[in-house]
């Protein structure tokens, strides 16, 4: 009997069946994932990216708690039709210290990777608490209650701590101040010298347009105003990162 | 496995499995399916030494052909500056007031300028530069800092009370009320000051309130209201009111103003850009 034969073994045998199955789709696994952990060209080198602020981490959670991924992908192809659009395309760098990403496949709305400052606050404000008095022809729900919900600041120091245990460089520095950062992010003439000393180019502002309490459309404005700006494409060698 | 086995009716052999007397036919695969699965195979291995495919030690193979789907982009943006010829590098090299007096060069920049537009003004400006409550329309012959090609061009680079950039357009119109620089009553008769300037519905002009104007307002809204670019005042004498033209919406500017703020556009979109931007808005129709 040749080795052919001998699957008849392997098919009346379920767990064996089942066993060997897995091997052969971890192998697959292994070869497509694992050496994008060992590749040193895999994230570009680049200068600029830092951490999330404590307020952007918020406002980055209330984006993922909206579902904003479901119509909003972050992720910039390298095509012309998008570059122009958007702007540069997205690096892996840019990603880095996302956990999960935000890339996304499925674009109901624009692709947000560099959304910051593109527009003003206010336009965020009013376009998240009524998107089509500002562009009739748009389909996203209104999010005005996120001006009227004060932000939930119990855990922020908690979600440095959980993004520092796999593997965002957050200092114990970092993680003590937390919450003192967040607030003085946004809180208008706020002592924000230990803010600017932990995190380099921050925006601090009071997002929301009501100086008197921090809301979560604080945090999600300081996140959106973020997004693509940190990278300084000036010293991006773009060639020696091509993949 | 059973001996072999060959359906009586058919003539074809099984594949000697048998469930309660049912057995399967073991027709051969037709010979082209055949050949062109294993030609598929041979193309994949082949394509994965043409293309960047295998992991190594410290990168994966780039390839024969060394492609790059960002190396792509490249090429494909440099065909696209090569299509527009030595007319984008004219405009980037032209002083943008001189843009206007060449008709080619005005042409192909405004075309380039009503997609820049689109992209990335229309969301607060509108799709038609209409604007709308806190937008400025584009359209009109009012201009809060200046309608020049020169000053559009100043405005677009450099934005309004861009938090981004250092020579931006600032002014801040005090909090009268709110700072309780003014009396509720004071207010009132302002309000109804600005209002008579353009005969909207409860206006009136009186002595006190045109003292009050003169004290308070003119120095950034000029005399009788007819604004001052330089200092960024909008004029009051006319039908085009930013935060709404009804007494009520004066009130409520003057009490607490609300103030707008532009991106700066220089650092993100170039001067080639923001030079054709300019073009497009300074012909919408209230280009001066």
């Amino acid at each position: 009997m040749d080795i052919l034969g001998k699957h008849g073994v392997i098919e009346r045998n379920a767990t064996l069946l089942l066993t060997l199955s897995l091997v052969v789709v971890c192998i697959g696994g292994i070869v497509e994932v694992a050496p994008l952990f060992y590749f040193q060209n895999t994230i570009e080198k680049v200068e600029g990216m830092r951490p999330y602020t404590p307020l952007e981490l918020a406002g980055r959670d209330i984006y993922i708690r909206e579902g904003c991924y479901t119509c909003h992908s972050q992720m910039i192809r390298p095509f012309r039709d998008e570059t122009e659009r958007y702007g540069h395309y997205s690096l892996a760098a840019e990603s880095m210290y996302d956990h999960p990403f935000q890339w996304g496949s499925k674009r109901t709305g624009p692709d947000l990777a560099r959304v910051g400052g593109r527009y003003s606050d206010e336009w965020h404000v009013e376009h998240l608490s009524n998107p089509q008095a500002l562009v009739p022809e748009s389909i996203m729900p209104k999010y005005g209650f996120l001006a009227d919900t004060p932000l939930d600041t119990r855990n922020v120091a908690a979600s440095l701590k959980a993004n520092a245990a796999v593997g965002v460089p957050y200092g114990e520095d970092a993680v003590a101040n937390a919450e003192r950062d967040l607030v003085a992010q946004a809180t208008p003439d706020a002592d924000t010298s230990g803010l600017l000393e932990r995190y380099s180019n921050v925006r601090t502002e009071d997002f929301d347009g009501n100086p008197k309490r921090i809301t979560e459309m604080d945090a999600l404005v300081a996140y959106l105003q973020m997004l693509g700006t940190l990278v300084d494409f000036s010293t991006y060698d773009a060639e020696a990162n091509y993949r | 496995m059973s001996d072999k086995h060959i359906d009586k009716l058919s003539g074809v052999e099984t594949t000697g499995h048998e469930w309660d007397g049912i057995r399967e036919l073991n027709n051969p695969l037709p010979r082209w399916w055949l050949w062109t699965f294993y030609g598929c195979i041979v193309f994949a291995l082949g394509y994965t030494v043409v293309f960047p495919a295998w992991p190594m030690l410290s990168s994966a193979t780039t390839g024969l052909l060394g492609y790059s789907s960002r190396a792509d982009l490249d090429a494909d943006l440099a065909a696209a500056k090569l299509a527009q010829g030595d007319r984008l590098e004219a405009v980037a090299s032209t002083p943008v007031a001189d843009i206007l007096k060449d008709d080619g060069l005005a042409r192909f920049a405004r075309a380039g300028g009503q997609s820049l537009y689109k992209v990335y003004c229309s969301q607060c400006h509108g799709t038609g530069a209409t604007g709308s409550a806190g937008y400025p329309n584009l359209n009109d012959d009012e201009w809060v800092w200046g309608g020049t090609i020169e000053q559009i061009y100043a405005t677009i680079t450099h934005g309004a009370r861009s938090p981004t950039d250092a020579d931006t357009h600032y002014n801040v119109m005090p909090n009268f009320g709110a700072d309780g620089i003014l009396g509720a009553e004071d207010i009132d008769r302002v309000a109804k000051q600005v209002a008579s300037f353009s005969g909207i519905e409860g206006g009136a002009a009186s002595p006190e309130g045109q003292q009050l104007f003169a004290d308070n307002c003119a120095s950034c809204h000029g005399d009788g209201g007819g604004g001052l670019v330089d200092a960024g005042g909008p004029s009051l004498n006319d039908q085009i009111w930013l935060y709404g033209g009804t007494l009520e919406a004066i009130r409520a500017q003057i009490n607490q103003p609300r103030h707008g703020v532009m991106p700066a556009w220089g650092a993100r979109l170039g001067d080639t850009a923001v030079k054709q931007l300019a073009v497009y808005v300074h012909g919408l129709g209230g280009g001066q």
